[in-house]
């Protein structure tokens, strides 16, 4: 498929039918994005497990840090790599051995070989995007921002069923 | 299964941004008339404080009927994300605090809204901005006034109001070579005429008082990120790339990407110097902006119709309206504004002065009025109210000579319009 721009089915898709994320590069600190995302995607039911290296061991949001996809004993869904562009064939290779689904590369990281490789092997992928933000889009949250979701709609939003302010994105 | 094309201009006027109101159904978007927000819980409170979720907190950084009007705005201008703001005077303030440090210049063409002009030349001073004035009309008058303090280009898309069609492209392409953004105010074009960021801009402002409410009731600016310009590229945009004090240290450019410099402009830009929207004032703007495409259409075949028939009146020395052939900005209009060159332009007069005051005593229709953009036609004779305080030569510089008047054409029937001026002319 071609990877310069996703359909909204097709990113809809991919959020309301997987559930477990793993972040490679997934950083302690409060103020770098993947630590924003694993928030914002943790409150929105999804299991985020992070892995870094660096820091394996200890525990990032509640969740214990890995130091390789290898190590993670349980089933993931969707590898989501917060790394440079070069390091995203290696990750994606070791996306494939561990039965991943979809291999998703974060804002910024793009490797069209890599991509080639998850897909022959039957994996979807999505490059130079962010799931807080694509998830925000859909649901309709990041207008709040106002920022341009480049959707419309006519149907009510569908609000979450815990608080007032958290809206969730309606499957097809 | 197909996915539908993304909806095109007459429909995003109508529906971007704005979905039935998840608490009542409500179709219409209600007016959030309320200054604060509840928290879910503590942990909510800390999660937007912080930045790390969408929500709104207090009226004076978010509000959902502004943010209605946000996306709409963002969506006609195919931008990334936009700030509404309490008039247009506002939104500029903020995208030169956002973007300018104490004693950086900016590049302006002089060609501009004389209130823009006060603003640069008078209050940015005392925050120790200076603006250097370029030739609109001149393109290569920017490059030569370029020096390394230089942290931004203002020009307007169609300059208030002479009828100048400024080379959106050619200044464009200084900017860019410069490394710095282009800032084009779209206020007399709206992106029904133009969309700047087509051309090169990389930040658009508006005053929505204007075309896109329409009608002349509600103030209201906005400042639109069209998401083309690099952050991180130079050191010379702080607010942006550094880490950032008030929010535990991030980087705004690094965090939210191509909708940054919005985001800036509304986390630190409005949270600190206040001038918010009100709701009620963003629910009429956005009722105006659902028939922008059909009001915008009907106020330029009025004015070219009312130019055509001005420039063969006897009592008429000149018209400067970029949509008659022949005018010196007539090329440029059809290649940046070729659905009509919008409804604000000026005409001379040969009894000069005298003629200007009778004329505005004796019209019946048009309202005698210092502003533009009124589904009303409105007209204003410079000299003797707005520039009344400058001496005949000063007033000539400004474009404002004893003989000029200026015409903002509504949507009224184009033979009425024409009909007033006549009887009005006729005692001029």
């Amino acid at each position: 498929m071609k990877h310069d721009q996703y359909s909204d089915r097709y990113i809809r898709r991919l959020l309301t039918t997987h559930k477990t994320f793993a972040f490679v590069g997934a950083s302690p600190k409060k103020i770098r994005p993947s630590y924003f995302a694993m928030k914002y995607l943790q409150d929105k039911g999804f299991r985020v497990i992070p892995v870094n290296p660096g820091h394996s061991g200890k525990e990032i949001l509640g969740e214990t840090v890995y130091a390789s996809l290898a190590d993670i004993a349980e089933a993931v869904d969707v590898v989501d790599i917060f790394r440079n562009s070069e390091a995203a064939l290696e990750i994606a290779k070791e996306a494939i051995e561990i039965g991943a689904k979809v291999v998703w590369m974060q804002l910024g990281v793009r490797n069209d070989d890599a991509a080639r490789l998850a897909e022959e092997a039957g994996l979807e992928v999505v490059m130079n995007r962010c799931p807080k933000i694509e998830y925000g889009r859909l649901s309709g949250e990041i207008g709040w921002a106002g920022v341009n979701s480049r959707t419309i709609s006519s149907r009510r939003p569908m609000l979450a069923s815990k608080g007032i302010q958290h809206r969730v994105i309606r499957g097809d | 299964m197909t996915e539908p094309p993304y909806p095109a201009f007459n429909t995003l006027a109508i529906h971007a941004g704005a979905q039935p109101d998840p608490a009542t159904g409500a179709r219409a978007t209600p007016i959030y008339q309320t200054s604060s927000y509840v928290f879910d819980d503590v942990e909510h409170a800390a999660s937007l404080f912080a930045l790390e979720a969408f929500g709104n907190v207090y009226t004076r950084i978010t509000n959902p009927t502004q943010a209605v009007l946000e996306e709409r705005v963002a969506a006609l201008e195919d931008g990334t994300a936009a700030l509404a703001t309490a008039s247009g005077h506002a939104a500029q303030s903020i995208v030169f605090h956002t973007l300018l440090e104490p004693g950086d210049h900016f590049l302006a063409g002089r060609q501009l809204y004389g209130g823009s002009v006060n603003q640069f030349n008078h209050a940015f001073k005392k925050f120790d901005w200076h603006v250097i004035w370029a030739d609109a009309t001149k393109p290569e008058s920017f490059e030569a006034a370029l020096n390394d303090k230089v942290k931004a280009i203002f020009i307007e898309s169609l300059a208030n109001p002479g009828g100048v069609v400024v080379d959106i492209e050619a200044i464009a392409k200084i900017a860019k070579k410069a490394g710095v953004p282009l800032i084009v105010d779209n206020t007399l074009a709206t992106p029904y005429l133009c969309r700047p960021k087509e051309h090169g801009a990389n930040i658009i402002v508006h005053s929505l008082t204007k075309f896109l409410g329409g009608q002349g009731n509600s103030l209201g600016g906005i400042i639109v990120d069209c998401g083309t310009f690099d952050w991180l590229a130079s050191g010379k945009y702080p607010t942006l790339s550094e880490p950032c004090p008030s929010y535990n240290g991030i980087r705004m450019a690094e965090t939210f990407g191509d909708f940054s410099f919005s985001i800036a402009c509304r986390m630190l830009g409005l949270r600190d110097l206040g001038p918010c929207i009100s709701p009620f004032n963003a629910f009429l703007i956005l009722n105006g902006i659902e028939t922008l495409p059909l009001r915008m259409q009907r106020h330029c075949d009025n004015a070219l119709s009312v130019a055509e028939w001005l420039d063969s009146h006897d009592k008429v020395d000149w018209v400067s309206y970029a949509g008659l052939k022949g005018n010196a900005y007539n090329k440029l209009a059809g290649k940046y504004l070729p659905r009509g060159a919008g409804s604000v332009f000026t005409f001379g007069l040969k009894g000069g002065y005298d003629s200007g005051v009778a004329l505005v005593s004796n019209v019946n229709l048009f309202s005698h009025l210092a502003n533009i953009g009124d589904t009303r036609s409105l007209i204003i004779h410079p000299a003797s109210t707005t520039h009344s305080q400058l001496t005949s030569d000063e007033r000539k510089a400004a474009g404002a000579g004893d003989d000029v008047v200026r015409l903002s054409i509504g949507i009224e029937d184009k033979d009425d319009i024409i009909a007033d001026l006549e009887q009005a002319l006729e005692q001029a």
